[in-house]
C-alpha cells in the first residue's frame, strides 16, 4: 500500500508527444510504471514510445481505464490541460509544468473544487508522486530509493531526491513532491492526512521552504491529528527578503514567509527539524530505529 | 516585478481608472518643467519600491515650480530604506475629502484572490488590520466568477465607504479587478483611493506586482522592468538565462534545484560560522536540471566575475541529471574559460551524489583540474568551501 498511487494505478500523460512528456514516458515505463496512454487533440489516433494517443482525456480514460494523468503541457496550455483532466473526473492530476501564471493556477483550483473536488490536483512546478516498488507518475529518479515504510512529502524536488538517497536502506511507502509554486493543489496538510491513516506508513519526513504559510498550518494540523513521527526540514534561512529564490513561490514578504518561522512552528509542536537534509536523514533513521 | 507608482498609475490610467496628472521627472530641470506644465500646487513623489516613503520625507507638497525645485533638490539622490531615489513624480495637489484603502491580491493560503478594502486609507493597512481589524473587510474573490459592478460596491459597503463614494469606488474597483486579472497581477493596491473635493473617487497612490511566469503572453511587461537599479551582476546572469541572486557573502554556489541551492546556502552559512570572518553564500544560482558545459561555464562565469568571491561550492544532486554530465560540464567549462583567458584560479569544492556519482567524480579526478577538491557529503563540501573562502583563498 501506499497513497495516492500503487502498482495498480494506470497513468495516461498530457502533452506525451512533447520534448520533456516523451523523455519522461520512457522513464516512467522504464521504472515499471503503468503509462497506458497519452493525450494530444492534434495528434489523436497516432502510437507514441508505443502508446496509443487519445484525443481527450475523457477518451483516454474510457479506451484505457487510466486513474491518473500527468501533464507535461506548456505554461501557455497548462490550464485547460488540467481542467479538462478535472472535467473528465480524473482522480489524481499530477502537474509538472513549471512557469504557470499564477492566474491560472487559481482558477483550474477554483474550477477543480467547483466541480466537486473529484480531482486530487498535485503540482504545478513539482516533481511527481512515487511509490517506490510500486508506481511513479512524474519526473522523480525512481531508481534511488527502495520500497520501505517512510512516507515524504515536499515542495522541493532536488531535496525530495537527496532525502530518498539518503534513507535508500529503509525506503519509502510514498514521497509526494507538491511543488514550489504560490498557489498548489495538494498541500503537506493533505499528504500528512493521507500518511497518517495509511497503513504502511509509519514515519513521515517533511520538507517545506520559505514563503507562504503553509508550514506554519502544517504544524497545527500535526499537533491536532498526527500521531505518527514526523521529521521536518526547511530550507532558506539565509534568503533575503523580497528576493523570489529560484521558486516563484519562494519569497519572504516582509517578516512573512521566513524559514526560522516555520521551524519553530514546526518544533513547538514536537516536530524534529534538521539543520541539514543530511542532519534530517539521521534523524528519520533514529525514528525508524528505534522502532 | 514591482512597479514604481508611475508606472502602475500609467497602467491604471490605461483601464480607465482616474488618476491625477502627474509627469516623470529625472532632474530638477525636468521637475521645473514638470510644475510649470501642471500650473499650482504640485506634490513631489519619490519613486521607490518601498513602502513608508511619506514618514522618510520622500513625498512634499510645493506651492509653486520654485518650491517643487526646491523640494526635489532634496528628495532626488535621497536614500530611503537601501533605496536610492533616481526620479521624482510631479503630480497635480488633489483636494482630499476622505482617504480610504483598497487592493486586490494573491491569497496562497486559501488559493483564491482576496479584495482589502477599508474606509480608514493613507495609512499602513496592516497597522489598522491588527490594531482594528473590524474597520477592515477581506472579501474573498473567487478567479471563476470575477468582480463585477454589483460586486464591486458591495466590496466598498463592506469597507465601510459612505453612501456618496459608493458608485465612484464601484467604478473605481470593477476597473482596477479587469486591470488585476488582463496584466496578470498579483497585487493591485491604491492607498489612498480618495474621494476629492469634488466627489470624484481616484487612485491617489497606486502598487502594482507583476507575475513573472506570465511574460510569454504580456509582452509590453518586460519593458516595465527597472534595469537601472538592477545588480549588474543579476541583469547579466538574466541575459543568459540563469537563475540568480546576488547575495552579501564570499563562497560562490552552484547548484541543481532550487530547494537544494536554498538549502546549500543555508548550509554554508553554519559552517561559515566556525571559520575567522564567517564566510557566508556570495549568490544563489539554480543551473536546473540539464548542468550543460554551457550552463555550467556561464555560471561560473558570473561567479568568477564577482570580486567578493573566494572560494566556489558546487552542489549537484544527480536525480534525473546525471553526474558524469555535470563533471564533463565542470571540465568543459574550465577549457572554455581558460580558452577565453579566464582561467578559473579560485579553489572550487564540488559534492557529487546521486545518479552516476562514483563516475562522475573519476572524471573530475581524471581531469586533475587545478584547485578542484571533490568532497563526498554536501555537509563536508559547505565546511570546505567556508574554510577556502575564510583563508581568503
Amino acid at each position: 500500500m501506499a497513497i495516492w498511487l500503487t502498482e495498480n494505478s494506470k497513468i495516461i500523460v498530457q502533452g506525451m508527444t512533447g520534448g520533456e512528456g516523451t523523455k519522461h514516458t520512457r522513464r516512467m515505463l522504464a521504472s515499471g510504471a503503468k503509462v497506458v496512454g497519452g493525450v494530444n487533440a492534434r495528434k489523436a489516433g497516432i502510437t507514441h514510445e508505443g502508446l496509443p494517443v487519445f484525443g481527450t482525456v475523457k477518451e483516454a480514460m474510457e479506451q484505457t481505464g487510466a486513474d491518473v494523468s500527468v501533464v507535461f503541457v506548456p505554461p501557455a496550455h497548462a490550464k485547460a490541460a488540467v481542467k479538462e483532466a478535472v472535467d473528465a473526473e480524473i482522480p489524481l492530476c499530477v502537474v509538472i509544468t513549471e512557469g504557470i501564471p499564477v492566474h491560472d493556477s487559481t482558477e483550474f483550483w477554483a474550477y477543480a473544487v467547483a466541480k466537486g473536488n473529484k480531482t486530487r490536483v498535485i503540482g504545478p512546478n513539482c516533481p511527481g508522486i512515487a511509490s517506490p516498488g510500486a508506481s511513479n507518475a512524474g519526473i522523480i529518479p525512481a531508481d534511488i530509493t527502495t520500497a520501505g515504510r517512510i512516507g515524504l512529502v515536499s515542495k522541493s524536488g532536488t531535496l525530495t531526491y537527496q532525502l530518498m538517497y539518503e534513507l535508500r536502506d529503509i525506503g519509502f511507502s510514498t514521497c509526494v513532491g507538491i511543488g514550489g509554486d504560490p498557489v498548489i493543489g495538494t498541500t503537506h496538510i493533505d499528504a500528512l492526512q493521507a500518511f497518517q491513516d495509511d497503513p504502511d506508513t509509519d514515519a513521515i519526513v517533511m520538507i517545506g521552504e520559505i514563503g507562504g504559510d503553509a508550514e506554519e498550518r502544517a504544524a497545527a494540523y500535526i499537533e491536532e491529528h498526527v500521531t505518527k513521527p514526523v521529521v521536518a526540514y526547511v530550507a532558506g534561512f539565509t534568503a533575503p527578503e523580497g528576493k523570489t529564490m529560484g521558486h516563484a513561490g519562494a519569497i519572504v514578504s516582509g517578516s512573512a514567509g521566513t524559514a526560522q518561522a516555520k521551524k519553530e512552528a514546526l518544533e513547538k509542536v514536537g516536530v524534529r527539524v534538521g539543520k541539514t537534509p543530511s542532519e534530517t536523514a539521521r534523524l528519520m533513521r533514529e525514528v525508524m530505529q528505534s522502532r | 516585478m514591482d512597479l514604481f507608482e508611475h508606472q502602475a498609475k500609467e497602467l491604471f490610467a490605461d483601464y480607465g481608472i482616474p488618476v491625477p496628472r502627474g509627469i516623470v521627472a529625472n532632474t530638477v530641470e525636468e521637475v521645473r518643467a514638470a510644475a510649470e506644465e501642471l500650473t499650482g500646487r504640485v506634490v513631489v513623489k519619490a519613486q521607490v519600491k518601498t513602502g513608508g516613503r511619506g514618514k522618510a520625507g520622500g513625498v512634499k507638497v510645493a506651492d509653486d515650480a520654485a518650491d517643487a525645485v526646491g523640494k526635489a533638490t532634496a528628495i532626488l539622490g535621497m536614500d530611503i530604506k537601501g533605496h536610492t531615489v533616481h526620479k521624482v513624480l510631479v503630480e497635480e495637489a488633489s483636494a482630499i475629502a476622505e482617504e480610504y484603502y483598497f487592493s486586490f491580491l494573491l491569497d496562497r493560503a486559501n488559493r483564491t484572490f482576496l479584495a482589502i478594502c477599508s474606509a480608514a486609507g493613507g495609512m499602513d493597512i496592516e497597522e489598522v488590520a491588527h490594531n482594528t481589524p473590524e474597520k477592515v473587510a477581506k472579501v474573498p474573490v473567487s478567479a471563476l466568477d470575477g468582480v463585477d459592478r454589483a460586486k464591486a460596491r458591495e466590496i466598498a459597503q463592506a469597507g465601510g465607504l459612505p453612501e456618496r463614494a459608493l458608485d465612484g469606488a464601484a467604478e473605481l474597483i470593477e476597473k482596477l479587478w479587469n486591470c488585476f486579472v488582463d496584466e496578470d497581477a498579483t497585487l493591485v493596491e491604491v492607498n489612498p483611493m480618495i474621494l476629492s473635493a469634488d466627489g470624484q473617487v481616484k487612485a491617489l497612490d497606486g502598487k502594482v506586482t507583476l507575475d513573472d511566469n506570465a511574460v510569454f503572453r504580456q509582452s509590453d511587461h518586460e519593458a516595465l522592468a527597472d534595469k537601472a537599479s538592477e545588480d549588474p551582476l543579476e541583469a547579466r546572469a538574466k541575459e543568459k538565462d540563469l537563475n540568480y541572486v546576488k547575495l552579501d557573502g564570499d563562497v560562490g554556489i552552484i547548484g541543481n534545484g532550487a530547494g537544494l541551492v536554498m538549502s546549500t546556502l543555508d548550509v554554508v552559512a553554519y559552517a561559515g560560522e566556525a571559520f575567522p570572518g564567517k564566510p557566508s553564500p556570495a549568490n544563489f544560482l539554480d543551473i536546473g536540471g540539464g548542468a550543460s558545459a554551457e550552463v555550467m561555464a556561464a555560471g561560473l562565469e558570473i561567479i568568477l566575475s564577482d570580486p567578493d568571491v573566494k572560494s566556489i561550492f558546487v552542489n549537484v544532486f544527480g536525480g534525473i541529471t546525471a553526474c558524469d554530465a555535470v563533471a564533463n560540464g565542470i571540465v568543459s567549462a574550465f577549457k572554455l574559460l581558460e580558452s577565453r583567458g579566464e582561467a578559473v584560479t579560485h579553489p572550487l569544492v564540488v559534492r557529487l551524489d546521486g545518479n552516476n556519482a562514483q563516475l562522475g567524480r573519476q572524471i573530475l579526478a581524471d581531469a586533475a583540474l587545478p584547485r578542484v577538491e571533490l568532497v563526498d557529503t554536501m555537509d563536508e563540501a559547505a565546511k570546505r568551501a567556508a574554510e577556502l573562502a575564510a583563508v581568503g583563498a
